[in-house]
């Protein structure tokens, strides 16, 4: 009977029962003007676990086709499609996560382990620069020294970012590459253009969480329209990136115009930075308070604490970051940059096993959405 | 983390308790879109209203949850509905289908409404979408509500609690307090006790009977209990009956409804659209003899869809049997249950538990009638049979490649059109045929006057929305003047 707390489920009754409600979506299609899933479902007769997971990840849950369901609980039928495809995101998570071992660990508890790591990071990077020079390590020090790297020596972060970010690099493109074909594409075909610009297009501008035609937004947290999710998420998401790019335009100032950070607040890495942090800030937090009023029914319990995980380490970077920046010129700087450091590593380490490979196989069912609609459906009269 | 539950933060019932020692401009007596069409006018309007919903809140707004459309009638292309549809189209069309069971004075009122009733609709949060997969074919003439009839439902009553009127679920009409042609009072049932509420005026619209096994009973005899209630379990017809017994005059009979061929796996009550089968103008259809019994291919399956139900209702056990083979799979939409298979006609029949001789012999009969043709499902095309009772009209090809498919049916019905009669301001006629002070009527329970007999997709949510609205007007102009 209905119950509104999420249950857990083998993985076989997951596939068993994402079976049987896909059916009774197929044979219904209502909700068809909604988003691009229930066109691509509409493409099947029947739903191989492949499929399912195809759709899972297309699917954004938005829960407008929960609130519009005839059949959602408490009807017989149970069909509750939103919190079944975040199911079926998690299994994606934990099947292609590289090594495997590393998703299993990390999807026991999101938060605390995103905490300890980055805490137990950031106490390293103390410990190291602290024991190592304490006079130095909690000095005040002018911008102009090259501050950062006297405390922590410049080709030390270099190896463990470097480290970290090849492993990153490799691990999440190891979850696309076995994804991908999964799927049933060949992976050449993801390089052909216009399918990819749509599918990116849609990854930016969150398409699919506009709840349809009228891009009113989507029923999150509520029942009623909000676009307040897809604010937020382009906060966080558009806010990271421009920190990416003030971490990148920093290398180009390091390696190439010889100039070692930090740089002052009017120079181009501190004010992409600065604006991404801010993005940062209130992104993450929206979401997170977003994610706290949401309707339970849209929620699949496991893969909360993954979720949180991700936007408080988002937050944290930022917070630590804006915090270096304020007090950069102070003898708590050499603290401030171990723990900014710390949570921007377990960030880099949490990302192939958390939250974040959201966008990763996201962007691969878009992408594989607009490849397979140009197809003809064999075996469906067109009508 | 939670602060408030979502859910009950932003039901009326939480923030208002019932009052009942009021008198209200209006009461409404259902909760689907007919009931929440006046309820929304007479607010507008500037009436009290007080709505009750017989069903639990997650199931309210009755059949209008099942349904995903409106028939509208328009002289040019409108957004999303492609061409034209002129109103001679329209009421020939609704002609056809009740053989002349319907009031040109009241459907003709109805069909006007629907060219220009879209724009109060998306006031109130109703969003239209482009004709769903699988239903290209009415793109001209019907608008698609994006979500279906629950997101309809749920945009209504969202509007009403943003002007405030008053609903309350789970609250059941059992008496009504009628003095001759004019409504004084109700009582209801609510939260373990019975109230009373007194009203200026009345509109009923609480659907018809079709859950009401012992009603259905009476009027089909014994083959009823084999009837599958594909619509709300929720319309009892208890109040219809209180205006039946209150002198109103009824329209239709018993046995008219929408009653269509679904699936016999569905369940007893509620199954919704995806219980249909629509295969069976691709096949065969058989009854529990193995024996056909109708031309599976006499028109277009949405033109036809609507009478299977009575045609299965008229078999032995009230049950039968659509067959196709492997080379109709995939050209109709597919069904929620999966199609019971197997290698062969014998090995078919087994799994059905009907007789594989008699089945054999009714396939092999069939195939040696059909005449070559070119097939074309998307017109009616060239593919009959000569030479057996009944014929196959069109799509007739031999049943012959493995696997075979068999979707056993049931008559399902969605609902009823036994209603009281109405004039063109939505009073309720009384036998004498005065009409009623201050009783309207809408949707469902007075569809018959429309409607008397057949189906035309969408046309239910049509009256509904017209009488509706009228309604709400109409009692607001009683109240207020």
């Amino acid at each position: 009977m209905f119950a509104a707390e999420d249950q857990p489920m083998s993985l076989d009754e997951l596939i068993e029962d994402a079976q049987r409600v896909l059916r009774v979506c197929n044979a219904c299609r209502y909700c068809e003007g909604y988003c691009a899933v229930f066109p691509a479902l509409a493409r099947r007769l029947e739903f191989t676990e492949n499929d399912i997971h195809y759709l899972g990840n297309l699917c954004h849950n938005c829960g407008s086709c929960l609130y519009a369901c005839q059949f959602a609980p408490p009807h017989e039928f149970q069909v509750n499609f939103p919190r079944l495809m975040a199911k079926v995101r998690g299994e994606t998570y934990r099947k292609y996560a590289w090594p495997g071992f590393l998703g299993a660990l990390y999807e026991k508890n999101g938060v605390a382990v995103s905490l300890i790591s980055a805490l137990s990071i950031a106490l390293l990077f103390w410990l190291a620069g602290a024991l190592s020079n304490p006079q130095r390590f909690f000095a005040a020090h002018a911008d102009a020294q090259g501050s950062f790297y006297a405390l922590l020596p410049h080709n030390l972060m270099v190896a463990v970012f470097g480290t970290v970010s090849v492993f990153v690099a490799v691990a999440l493109l190891m979850g696309f590459v076995r994804f991908w074909p999964y799927m049933g594409e060949e992976l050449a075909d993801f390089f052909k253009g216009r399918p990819l610009a749509e599918g990116l297009h849609d990854a930016f501008t969150l398409k699919n969480l506009g709840g349809g035609v009228e891009n009113e937004g989507c029923t999150y947290p509520t029942e009623q329209k909000s676009l307040a999710r897809r604010t937020f998420h382009h906060f966080t998401f558009y806010g990271f990136l421009l920190c990416f790019a003030a971490t990148s335009v920093a290398t180009v100032y390091h390696y190439m115009l010889q100039l070692p950070a930090p740089y002052p607040f009017w120079s181009l890495p501190v004010l992409l930075g600065t604006v991404g942090g801010i993005g940062l800030l209130i992104g993450p937090a929206g979401l997170l308070w977003l994610k706290s009023q949401r309707d339970p029914e849209l929620v699949a319990t496991d893969q909360t604490g993954m979720d949180a995980g991700f936007l408080v380490l988002l937050f944290m970077i930022s917070l630590t970051g804006l915090g270096l920046l304020i007090y950069r010129e102070t003898g708590t700087m050499g603290t401030w940059l171990a723990i900014h450091l710390g949570f921007v590593l377990a960030l880099f380490l949490t990302m192939p096993y958390g939250k974040f490979v959201h966008g990763l196989y996201r962007v691969a069912a878009l992408v594989r959405y607009h490849l397979e609609r140009r197809r003809p459906v064999p075996g469906i009269a067109p009508e | 983390m939670r602060l408030y539950n979502p859910r009950t933060f932003l039901t009326a019932e939480s923030s208002q308790m019932l009052d009942t020692s009021k008198t209200w401009d209006l009461l409404v007596v259902g909760g689907g879109n007919a009931a929440l069409c006046a309820a929304l006018m007479a607010r507008e309007a500037g009436c009290s209203v007080i709505l009750l919903e017989g069903a639990p809140k997650p199931f309210r707004g009755g059949n209008s949850r099942h349904t995903r459309n409106l028939r509208c009638m328009h002289e040019e292309p409108q957004d999303i509905l492609t061409g034209t549809y002129p109103e001679e189209e329209y009421w020939q069309d609704l002609l056809k289908v009740t053989g002349g069971l319907t009031s040109e004075h009241l459907a003709r009122i109805t069909l006007k409404h629907t060219s220009s009733c879209r724009p109060w609709m998306y006031k109130h949060g109703v969003r239209f979408q482009p004709p769903l997969g699988g239903t290209l074919h009415l793109s001209r003439t019907n608008a698609f509500f994006l979500g279906g009839g629950k997101a309809l439902v749920n945009a209504y009553y969202h509007s009403a609690e943003q002007l405030g009127i008053d609903i309350h679920y789970e609250a059941k009409v059992t008496g009504l307090d009628i003095d001759g042609d004019t409504f004084k009072s109700a009582t209801f049932t609510y939260q373990g006790a019975e109230h009373k509420v007194r009203a200026q005026a009345v509109v009923i619209a609480c659907g018809g009977f079709q859950a009401n096994l012992e009603w259905l009973e009476e009027a089909w005899g014994p083959a009823a209990r084999n009837f599958l209630v594909r619509g709300t379990p929720y319309n009892r017809g208890d109040v219809l009956k209180l205006l039946i017994a209150k002198g109103a005059k009824t329209i239709s009979d018993p046995t008219q409804g929408h009653c269509v061929a679904i699936d016999a796996r569905s369940p007893k009550y509620d199954g919704g659209i995806i219980t249909r089968v629509d295969a069976v103008s691709l096949g065969i259809v058989v009854n529990k003899n193995a024996q056909r019994f109708y031309d599976e291919g006499e028109d277009f399956w949405p033109k036809r869809y609507a009478i299977w139900g009575r045609l299965v209702a008229g078999q032995p056990d009230q049950i039968g049997y659509s067959i196709i083979d492997a080379k109709a799979m995939g050209k109709f939409m597919p069904p929620v249950y999966p199609p019971i298979r197997a290698n062969s006609l014998r090995e078919l029949a087994t799994k059905l538990e009907i007789d594989p001789a008699a089945l054999e012999a009714t396939v092999a009969q069939f195939n040696a009638a059909v005449r070559p043709g070119t097939f074309d499902h998307t017109i009616q095309d060239d593919c009959v049979t000569e030479g057996i009772t009944p014929p196959k009209t069109h799509w007739a090809l031999k049943i012959d490649t493995p696997p075979f498919f068999g979707y056993p049916l049931r008559p399902g019905i969605t609902f009823t059109y036994l209603g009281v009669t109405v004039d063109d301001k939505a009073r309720m006629i009384l036998r004498d045929d005065t009409p009623c002070k201050n009783i309207f009527a809408a949707g469902e329970i007075m569809a018959g006057n429309v409607l008397g007999k057949g189906y035309l997709a969408g046309i239910g949510m049509s009256i509904g929305t017209t009488f509706g609205r009228i309604a709400g007007e109409e009692a607001a102009k009683h109240v207020r003047g």
